[in-house]
């Protein structure tokens, strides 16, 4: 009992990180209608930007260093890397993205080594909960994620600038001829998204002390593959995918025969449900027109 | 039917990879001695020659992108160099296991191209880039765990080699088999119909291009290739692991297929040879932590080439500084000498000054009802 107790908790928070991940996966392909592949390295510059910043022994300064320089160098690959390719091919920006991925993790190597970086940010120590012993920082984790999740659906729903962007998602070019600054909106989503990714770097780090360059890449494809399972551009969807996707995760580590095969069962998930149900569970079904 | 002009221009790159190959071969067939490094650089080249031309008909010419090529290339290796380590008792080492080898590393590789060419015929983008991508590491994930026995497990699958001086030539056949295939494919109709699918898949289809059909083609045919460049490799190396067959393998492919342009075959095939090459030599001056100066430099030719040949903003600078203007600006400048003839004397003639005195005293009169004539309309 307190095995399967705490399974699921593990389950939820690392689920936790994936909709904090895949949310801010499905802002950005729900309004610059792209797969930023750099999402996941983001995740991995915040975790070496806190890394940095613990030196000071300051966890907050760390995690609120780590929000904005993901927000800078979020907003900075927008402008130099998608920007010129608007209106180009996706498949154009979709190899752009890649390489953008790429360079992060190539540059994280060389300035810090391919050696992980062992990093203690805050240690919430457990509780019982249930006769199980259960991490402060998987609840934090939980907790924080659906705040977010909370927040965001309010801001896009409520606010003048979260009404602009499902504008610009819904039709970008009768957004412009609406007066909303399209290129502007862009640049916000892509800053949401990468403050959404420190949180998920610094939630990497609560859950095992340690960054290394590839910290980002399979996380930020599970997560995309979460965004998908819930339904691209919904965010209560990415919610449902990624705590989804966890609670997969995690139980198929439970069972030593299923074990190794944890990447490829998820894997494999994803491809049943694009060919199933491309839309994904809450996802909204779109024509393509000419 | 009518048959085309023969033009040699069509028929280059079989020549210049057929002298190379009669070169190498003529060397070794004669009894000369190429050493170890230089015999497995050349198997590299062909297997990334390989590669780089069948992706190139994915990505270059039905534009939808395969992260997932190494996958192909991992289930070659695997059923490939199963099958001949199975043979070697009875068959040896010679051609004939080779070929048998060969027909299902390349049979099982096909098969799975048409597993993933199906959800390809609903996805795109995107998503057929994550399918793709998913399937690499699946197969990855498979070949990693299987037990001892069968696959080798995470120790890797040993395999036995071919002759070591002589599989290159062999490789090189089956570079100049792929080249065949793929460029006399592209030069038919059904290949224009998998470059119609590229172009506007909603407008191939109304014209009746049967799109099931060319998108399974052609993603079946790419993962046959690669198929064949892993029974290749499978022969090329000691070992099969399938830790080579990553996410990063799947990116360096598509640099080579990027840099040579894509849609282009020839620019595949000599970026291919250039990246190989260039990695080899590196690996040897870029160790420890430097070697990943490689990566980065994958990654900022992937970024720059594609916004350069992609950028709406630079059009016009493309249009204007491509190499298909400059040779052909430089073979007008050849065909023509006139333009170092000196025509002083012509000009000399021609008034050429206009004094400013001339055109103020010029009267401009009033003329009255110009206005409305030209905005007319407009009432």
């Amino acid at each position: 009992m307190e095995d399967i107790l705490s399974t699921l908790i593990n389950g939820l928070s690392l689920g936790g990180i994936y909709a904090m991940i895949a949310l801010g996966y499905t802002m950005v392909y729900g309004i610059a209608k792209m797969l930023n592949f750099a999402h996941g390295d983001i995740i991995m510059i915040g975790g070496y930007v806190i890394f940095i910043f613990m030196a000071t022994h300051n966890p907050l300064l760390a995690v609120a260093m780590a929000i904005v320089m993901c927000v800078i160098l979020g907003v900075v690959i927008e402008k130099v890397a998608y920007k010129p390719l608007r209106g180009a091919s996706p498949l154009a920006v979709l190899i752009t993205a890649i390489g953008v991925s790429y360079l992060l993790q190539s540059l994280a190597q060389i300035l810090f080594g391919s050696a992980p970086k062992m990093v203690t940010v805050y240690d919430f120590g457990t509780i019982k909960f249930l006769g199980a012993t259960v991490q402060v920082s998987a609840l934090v984790t939980l907790g924080v994620t659906v705040v977010v999740m909370i927040a965001l659906t309010l801001f896009v729903k409520y606010t003048r600038l979260g009404r602009a962007m499902i504008a610009v998602s819904e039709d970008r070019s009768a957004a412009q001829l609406m007066g909303i600054n399209v290129n502007g909106i862009i640049t916000v989503t892509f800053a949401i998204g990468s403050a959404l990714a420190a949180l998920a770097g610094l939630f990497y780090l609560l859950k095992a002390p340690s960054v290394s360059s590839t910290l980002g890449a399979m996380p930020g494809i599970k997560a995309f593959t979460a965004a998908v399972i819930g339904g691209i551009g919904s965010i209560p969807g990415a919610m449902l995918g990624g705590i989804l996707l966890g609670m997969v995760e995690c139980i198929s580590y439970k069972f030593s025969a299923i074990a190794p095969y944890t990447d490829a069962i998820e894997f494999s998930i994803l491809i049943l449900i694009l060919l199933v149900r491309p839309t994904g569970f809450l996802g909204k079904k779109r024509r393509e027109k000419v | 039917m009518k048959l085309g002009k023969f033009k040699l221009k069509h028929y280059i790159n079989y020549i210049v990879i057929g002298i190379i190959t009669a070169i190498f071969s003529g060397i070794v067939l004669t009894g000369g001695r190429l050493d170890n490094s230089t015999l497995f650089l050349l198997e590299k080249v062909a297997i990334s020659i390989i590669l780089a031309v069948s992706l190139s008909l994915v990505v270059g010419f039905l534009g939808e992108l395969s992260l997932g090529h190494a996958g192909f290339m991992c289930v070659g290796a695997y059923l490939g160099g199963k099958v001949a380590a199975l043979l070697q008792p009875t068959l040896g080492n010679g051609p004939l296991a080779f070929l048998i080898a060969l027909v299902v590393g390349c049979g099982a590789a096909a098969i799975c191209g048409i597993i993933i060419g199906i959800p390809a015929l609903r996805l795109r983008g995107d998503y057929l880039a994550i399918v793709t991508l998913a399937f690499g590491e699946i197969v990855k994930s498979l070949f990693q765990n299987t037990s001892d026995e069968t696959f080798g497990g995470s120790l890797g699958l040993p395999t036995p080699r071919y002759d070591k001086n002589y599989l290159f030539i062999f490789a090189f056949i089956l570079v100049l088999v792929t080249l065949a295939v793929v460029q006399n494919l592209m030069r038919s109709k059904h290949g224009r119909a998998i470059t119609a699918i590229r172009d506007n898949e909603i407008a191939a289809r109304a014209t009746g291009v049967n799109v099931t059909k060319y998108k399974l083609l052609a993603f079946t045919l790419s993962a046959a290739f690669a198929g064949i460049a892993g029974v290749l490799y499978s022969y090329s190396n000691y070992t099969v692991q399938s830790a080579k067959f990553g996410y990063n393998y799947s990116i360096e492919i598509l640099v080579m297929v990027v840099l040579g342009g894509m849609g282009n075959i020839n620019g595949s095939i000599v970026s291919a040879a250039l990246i190989t090459f260039l990695n080899t030599k590196l690996a040897t001056v870029l160790t420890g932590d430097l070697a990943v100066l490689q990566n980065l430099f994958y990654a900022l030719i992937l970024i720059v080439i594609v916004i350069y040949n992609n950028a709406p903003a630079l059009k016009g600078f493309r249009d204007k500084y491509n190499l298909g203007v400059l040779v052909a600006k430089l073979r007008k400048k050849a065909a023509d000498p006139s333009h170092v003839t000196d025509d002083k004397a012509k000009w000399d003639v021609v008034p050429t000054k206009i004094s400013m005195d001339e055109i103020l005293s010029v009267d401009v009169l009033p003329q009255s009802g110009s206005d409305e004539e030209q905005n007319g309309g407009v009432k």
